[in-house]
C-alpha cells in the first residue's frame, strides 16, 4: 500500500473497513449467518409482490379460517379469508421500512446532536446532554407510546416516535467518538509528528465499527417497537398487513385458529433475532480486545 | 458515599425538570383542540371559549405550565376527560396490580437469569454455555406480548393449567391471585431474564479472570467456594446496575402484557386512555412512568455504591 | 540421603495456544530441601512462572503437565486428584503472586482473607480466623493490626498489601512457600523491606522458599541457591555465591555483566544482552541461547547440551562443559 499520507483519503479507509468486514465473515461464522438472515429478510420484503401467491388484503369470506397446508394457501387464511402466507411476506414490507426510517432519524438527528455536543463542549454540551438524559428518563416504549398518543395513531407517526426514541443512543455514541477524535487531535498537535490524515485513517474503522453495531441493534429494537405499537392499535391500521397488528386480531381466535397469531409472531421474532444477532456478532467480532 | 449520592441527586434535578416540560408539551402537541373533544356537539365559539377558560387554555404557555407544575407537585394530576375521575385516584386504584405483576416479573428474571449466567460462565464454551447464549439473543427478540400469547395458548387453552387472564386480589384468594399472575409475569420477565443472563455471564467471566481468584485457589479453595464466595459477590455488583434498566423494561412491558392478559393495571389504563383520547390520564401515567424509572435508577445507583466497599468506604 | 522436600523430575508443561503448542517447561529437574531458599531467575517467557504453577497445579485452562514427576514430601503431585491438591494448597504449600493490588479480593475484609486458609482447612470460624490474622499481621510487620484486619484492601498501601499477602501464605505454617515476583510491582525502598521480611520469616519458621524473579539483585541478598532458566529449560544451577562469582553459563554471565556498577567508569557503555528473547514457537536447533551467545562454537548450533555438573554448579553449555571458564577474554564474538 502506498506510503504517502497525502494520498490517504477517508474514502480509502472506508474501503479498508469494508474489506475488513468481509473478511470477518470467514473467522466469525455467526456474522455470516446473521448477515444471510438479514439479507434474506430484505429480499423477502423486496420480492413480496412477486412471490406472494395472493393479494394480502383481498378479502374472501368463503375461504376464511382455512388451516395451514390447505390447497393454494400454504399457511391457511385468516378470519376474512386473506392468505396468511402472503400477509406474512408483505408484513416485511411494513416492518423493514419502519426500521430503516427510525434508524435514519436516530442516526442523523442523534448523530448531529452528538457531533455538536462533542465538538462544542462546554455549556452547549452540558445542555444537550441534559436534553438527551431527559429523553432517556422515559422507558423507551413509554416514550414512543406517549409520542404516538400525542400525534395520533398511524404508521407514519409510529416511525417518527421510534426514531425519536433511537436518538439518545446515537447521540451518546457519536459524542463519545467525537471526544476520542478530539483527544487524538490534541495528542498529534502536541507531538507535532503525525499528520491528522494518518490518524483519521486509523480512527475511521474504530469510528465506523460501533456505529454499524448500533445500527443493527437499533434496527432490531425498532421492529420490535413497531410491532408493539401496532399490536396496541397505535401503529399500522387495518387492513395493512402488519405483523403486530395481525397478532392483535389473531389473538381473539387463539382457541380455534392459533396460526393467525403464531405466524406473524414467529415472523417478528425471527426478524428481530436476525438484527440482534448481527449486531451482537459484529460487536464480538470487531472487539479490539479480542483481535490477536 | 454521601457525596456519591448527592451528586446523583443533583444531576437528577435538571433532568426531572426537562421531563415535566416534555410531558406537559405532550398535550399541546396533540393536533386538534381539546375543547372540541370535550364539547362534542355544541361547538359554538362561546362554548369553546368557556372551555378554554375553564381549562386555563387561554393563558400563555409558560403560565399554563407553571400552574400545571404546581398541581403536579401537590399530586393533583387533573381529571380524566372521559370519566371525570381524578387521575391520581384512577392510577392509585390500579397501581397495586401493576406493582405485583412487576415485582413477580423482576423476581422471575433474576431467579432465571443470574443462575443461568453463572453456569454459562463457569462452563464456558460448553454446550450449556452455547445454548444459554442463544437464549440471550432469542429472549430479547421475541415480543413479550407474543410470549404471553404463546403461553396462553400452550398452558391455558391447550393444557388448561392457568387462566386466560384476569386478576384476583391477593386478600381475596392468595392462591388464585398467584395462579393468575404466573403467566403474565413470565411473559413480562423473560426479556429481563435474558439480559440478566448475558450480563451475569460476562461479569462472571471477567471476575474469574482476576488475580484474586488465583489467590483463592492457591489457598486451597475449591471451585465451588471460589465461585460462590469469591466470584459471585464481585460479579453481581455490576448486575445491580442493569436492574434499573430492567425496571424500565418492566414498566414499558407492563403496558402490553396487561393488555394481553386483561390485567387491571396502570398499563392497561394507559392503552385504553390513548384509544379514548383521554389525554390527562395518559399524561399522568407517562409522568409516573418517567419518575418511577428515574427513581428506580437512583435507588440502583445508591445500592451499587453501598455494595462496593471501594465506594462506600472511600 | 534424606528426602528432598520438593523434587521435579524431567517435568514438561505445555500450553495450547491458537497458533500451536508451546513447551513452556521443557524437561526441568531440580530439588528444594527443607528450610532452604531457591531463587529461580529468567526473562519473561523463560518458564519460571509456569514451573511454579505446575508445582501448585494451578495452570491456566490452556496448560497441562505433559510428562514428568513432581514429588512433594515423597508424593507425586502430578497424579493427585483435584481435591487432594486442594488439601495441600494453603496448608503445606503456599504461593503468592506478583501484583498485590489485584491479588486481594476487593469486597472482603483483609483480615478475613488472610485467615481464610484456616476456615477452609481447619474448620475455623470467622472470629478464630480473624484473630489468627491479627497475629499474622503483627508477624509481617503491619502496624495497628486490630484496626487493619477490619479494613478493605483498597485502603492499604502497596507494601502493606504485599505483607498481608505474605501473611496469607504463611497462616498455616506451610513447608513450602513459592513467591512469584513478590517485589516487582513495588517501589524500590519497599522492595528491600519485603525481601528482608521474607528472609527473616524463612529463618524463623524454616519454611522453604522458592523466589521467582527476573532480577539477579533480589536473589543475591536472599537465596541459598539459584537456578537460571531460559526458553523453558534450566541452564545453570548452583549455590548463589558460586554462580555469582564464576557463572558457568553464557546467559548467566551476560546477566551479571549487564548489571550497571557504581564503580564503573562513567564513559563505559552499558552492556545489555544482545538479541531478542526467544520465540517459543520457533526455537532454533541446538542450544537455544546460541543466537545471543558470545561464546558459541560450531557444536552449539547442531546439538543441544544436557545439564551436567561443571565445577561447583550444573550448567547446560558445551563450552563450559569442555572446560573453558567464561570471561571477557574467552569471548568468541
Amino acid at each position: 500500500m502506498s506510503n504517502a499520507p497525502a494520498l490517504l483519503t477517508s474514502q480509502a479507509s472506508i474501503r479498508r473497513t469494508r474489506i475488513q468486514l468481509l473478511a470477518l465473515g470467514r473467522t466469525h461464522p455467526a456474522v455470516t449467518f446473521a448477515t444471510a438472515l438479514v439479507a434474506l429478510l430484505f429480499l423477502v420484503a423486496l420480492l413480496a409482490p412477486l412471490i406472494s401467491p395472493h393479494d394480502p388484503i383481498a378479502v374472501n369470506a368463503d375461504d376464511s379460517y382455512l388451516p395451514p397446508l390447505s390447497p393454494s394457501h400454504l399457511l391457511g387464511t385468516d378470519e376474512l379469508g386473506r392468505d396468511l402466507f402472503s400477509r406474512m411476506l408483505w408484513g416485511a414490507r411494513v416492518s423493514l421500512p419502519v426500521a430503516f426510517v427510525a434508524v435514519a432519524v436516530g442516526l442523523f438527528v442523534g448523530g448531529l446532536i452528538g457531533l455538536v455536543s462533542g465538538y462544542a463542549g462546554g455549556v452547549i454540551d452540558l445542555l444537550l446532554m441534559r436534553f438527551i438524559d431527559a429523553l432517556l428518563a422515559f422507558p423507551a416504549l413509554i416514550l414512543a407510546i406517549a409520542i404516538v398518543a400525542a400525534l395520533g395513531p398511524g404508521l407514519r407517526n409510529a416511525m417518527i416516535a421510534i426514531g425519536i426514541v433511537a436518538i439518545p443512543g446515537y447521540a451518546r455514541l457519536v459524542r463519545a467518538l467525537v471526544l476520542q477524535l478530539k483527544q487524538m487531535e490534541f495528542i498529534t498537535r502536541s507531538l507535532g509528528a503525525t499528520p491528522m490524515r494518518l490518524i483519521v485513517r486509523h480512527l475511521i474503522p474504530n469510528l465506523l465499527n460501533p456505529i454499524i453495531v448500533q445500527i443493527s441493534l437499533s434496527a432490531g429494537f425498532a421492529i420490535l417497537a413497531e410491532a408493539t405499537l401496532s399490536f396496541l392499535g397505535l401503529g399500522a391500521q387495518v387492513p395493512t398487513p402488519d405483523w403486530g397488528q395481525m397478532i392483535n386480531s389473531g389473538a381473539t381466535f387463539l382457541e380455534n385458529d392459533p396460526w393467525l397469531a403464531i405466524v406473524p409472531g414467529a415472523a417478528i421474532s425471527l426478524t428481530v433475532y436476525s438484527f440482534n444477532l448481527l449486531g451482537d456478532s459484529l460487536r464480538d467480532a470487531l472487539d479490539p480486545r479480542l483481535r490477536s | 458515599m454521601t457525596t456519591y449520592v448527592l451528586r446523583r441527586l443533583a444531576l437528577m434535578v435538571p433532568v426531572a425538570f426537562l421531563v415535566t416540560i416534555g410531558v406537559f408539551m405532550l398535550i399541546h402537541l396533540t393536533p386538534g383542540d381539546p375543547a372540541l373533544i370535550i364539547l362534542g356537539e355544541d361547538r359554538s365559539p362561546q362554548a369553546i371559549a368557556a372551555i378554554h377558560q375553564q381549562l386555563g387554555l387561554d393563558q400563555p404557555l409558560y403560565v399554563q405550565y407553571l400552574i400545571w407544575l404546581g398541581h403536579i407537585l401537590h399530586l393533583d394530576l387533573g381529571r380524566s376527560i372521559t370519566t371525570h375521575q381524578s387521575v391520581t385516584t384512577a392510577i392509585t386504584e390500579r397501581l397495586p396490580a401493576t406493582l405485583e405483576l412487576g415485582a413477580v416479573a423482576l423476581i422471575w428474571s433474576l431467579l432465571v437469569g443470574i443462575p443461568l449466567g453463572t453456569i454459562a460462565a463457569v462452563r464456558r464454551g460448553s454446550i450449556a454455555d452455547r445454548l444459554a447464549t442463544g437464549f440471550t439473543v432469542g429472549g430479547v427478540s421475541i415480543p413479550n406480548f407474543f410470549i404471553g400469547i404463546v403461553l396462553i395458548f400452550a398452558l391455558s387453552v391447550s393444557l388448561r393449567l392457568f387462566p386466560f387472564g384476569g386478576y384476583v386480589p391477593f386478600i381475596q384468594d392468595p392462591f388464585e391471585n398467584l395462579r393468575h399472575v404466573v403467566l403474565p409475569a413470565i411473559a413480562l420477565g423473560t426479556a429481563g431474564a435474558a439480559i440478566n443472563m448475558r450480563f451475569t455471564r460476562s461479569s462472571m467471566i471477567e471476575v474469574l479472570n482476576n488475580d484474586y481468584i488465583r489467590t483463592a485457589r492457591a489457598k486451597g479453595a475449591s471451585w465451588r467456594r471460589v465461585v460462590f464466595i469469591h466470584a459471585l459477590k464481585n460479579a453481581l455488583i455490576p448486575v445491580v446496575t442493569i436492574v434499573g434498566l430492567q425496571i424500565g423494561g418492566i414498566i414499558e412491558g407492563a403496558v402490553v402484557t396487561e393488555t394481553v392478559f386483561t390485567w387491571p393495571g396502570v398499563g392497561r389504563l394507559a392503552v385504553e386512555s390513548i384509544l379514548n383520547r383521554d389525554y390527562t390520564v395518559v399524561q399522568g401515567i407517562v409522568l409516573l412512568a418517567a419518575f418511577s424509572y428515574m427513581f428506580a435508577n437512583l435507588v440502583v445507583d445508591v445500592v451499587y455504591g453501598w455494595l462496593d466497599p471501594r465506594i462506600s468506604f472511600a | 540421603m534424606s528426602m528432598h522436600l520438593l523434587e521435579l523430575d524431567d517435568v514438561h508443561t505445555e500450553l495450547s495456544l491458537k497458533d500451536g503448542v508451546v513447551k513452556a517447561v521443557d524437561g526441568v529437574s531440580f530439588h528444594v530441601d527443607p528450610g532452604e531458599t531457591l531463587g529461580i531467575v529468567g526473562e519473561s517467557g523463560s518458564g519460571k512462572s509456569m514451573t511454579a504453577l505446575s508445582i501448585m497445579r494451578l495452570l491456566p485452562r490452556s496448560g497441562r503437565i505433559a510428562s514428568g514427576a513432581i514429588r512433594f514430601k515423597g508424593r507425586d503431585l502430578t497424579g493427585l486428584a483435584e481435591d487432594e491438591m486442594e488439601d495441600l494448597r494453603g496448608t503445606e504449600m503456599a504461593m503468592i503472586f506478583q501484583d498485590p493490588m489485584t491479588s486481594l479480593n476487593p469486597v472482603y475484609k483483609t483480615g478475613w482473607q488472610v485467615g481464610e486458609p484456616l476456615q477452609i482447612h481447619r474448620g475455623a470460624n470467622d472470629r478464630t480466623a480473624i484473630a489468627a490474622a491479627t497475629a499474622m499481621f503483627g508477624k509481617v510487620g503491619i502496624p495497628e493490626a486490630q484496626k487493619r484486619v477490619n479494613q478493605y484492601p483498597h485502603v492499604f498501601s502497596g507494601g502493606m498489601r504485599q505483607r498481608a499477602i505474605i501473611a496469607m501464605g504463611l497462616t498455616t505454617n506451610p513447608s513450602l512457600l513459592i513467591a512469584d515476583e513478590p517485589t516487582t510491582a513495588l517501589d524500590v525502598t519497599i522492595q528491600a523491606q519485603i525481601l528482608e521480611l521474607l528472609r527473616n520469616l524463612n529463618r524463623d519458621s524454616g519454611t522453604a522458599t522458592i523466589l521467582i524473579t527476573h532480577n539477579l539483585g533480589v536473589v543475591a541478598g536472599m537465596c541459598d541457591r539459584v537456578m537460571v532458566m531460559y526458553a523453558g529449560r534450566v541452564v545453570e544451577e548452583g549455590r548463589t555465591e558460586d554462580v555469582f562469582a564464576h557463572p558457568e553459563h553464557p546467559y548467566t554471565w551476560s546477566l551479571l555483566r549487564s548489571i550497571p556498577r557504581l564503580d564503573a567508569d562513567d564513559r563505559e557503555p552499558l552492556k545489555p544482552i544482545e538479541g531478542a528473547p526467544p520465540d517459543m514457537m520457533r526455537l532454533p536447533a541446538g542450544c537455544k541461547f546460541r543466537p545471543r551467545c558470545h561464546f558459541a562454537i560450531d557444536r552449539c548450533a547442531k546439538e543441544e547440551p544436557d545439564l551436567l555438573d561443571v565445577r561447583q554448579q550444573r550448567s547446560r553449555c558445551w563450552v563450559t562443559q569442555a572446560g573453558t571458564t567464561l570471561s571477557e577474554s574467552a569471548r568468541g564474538s
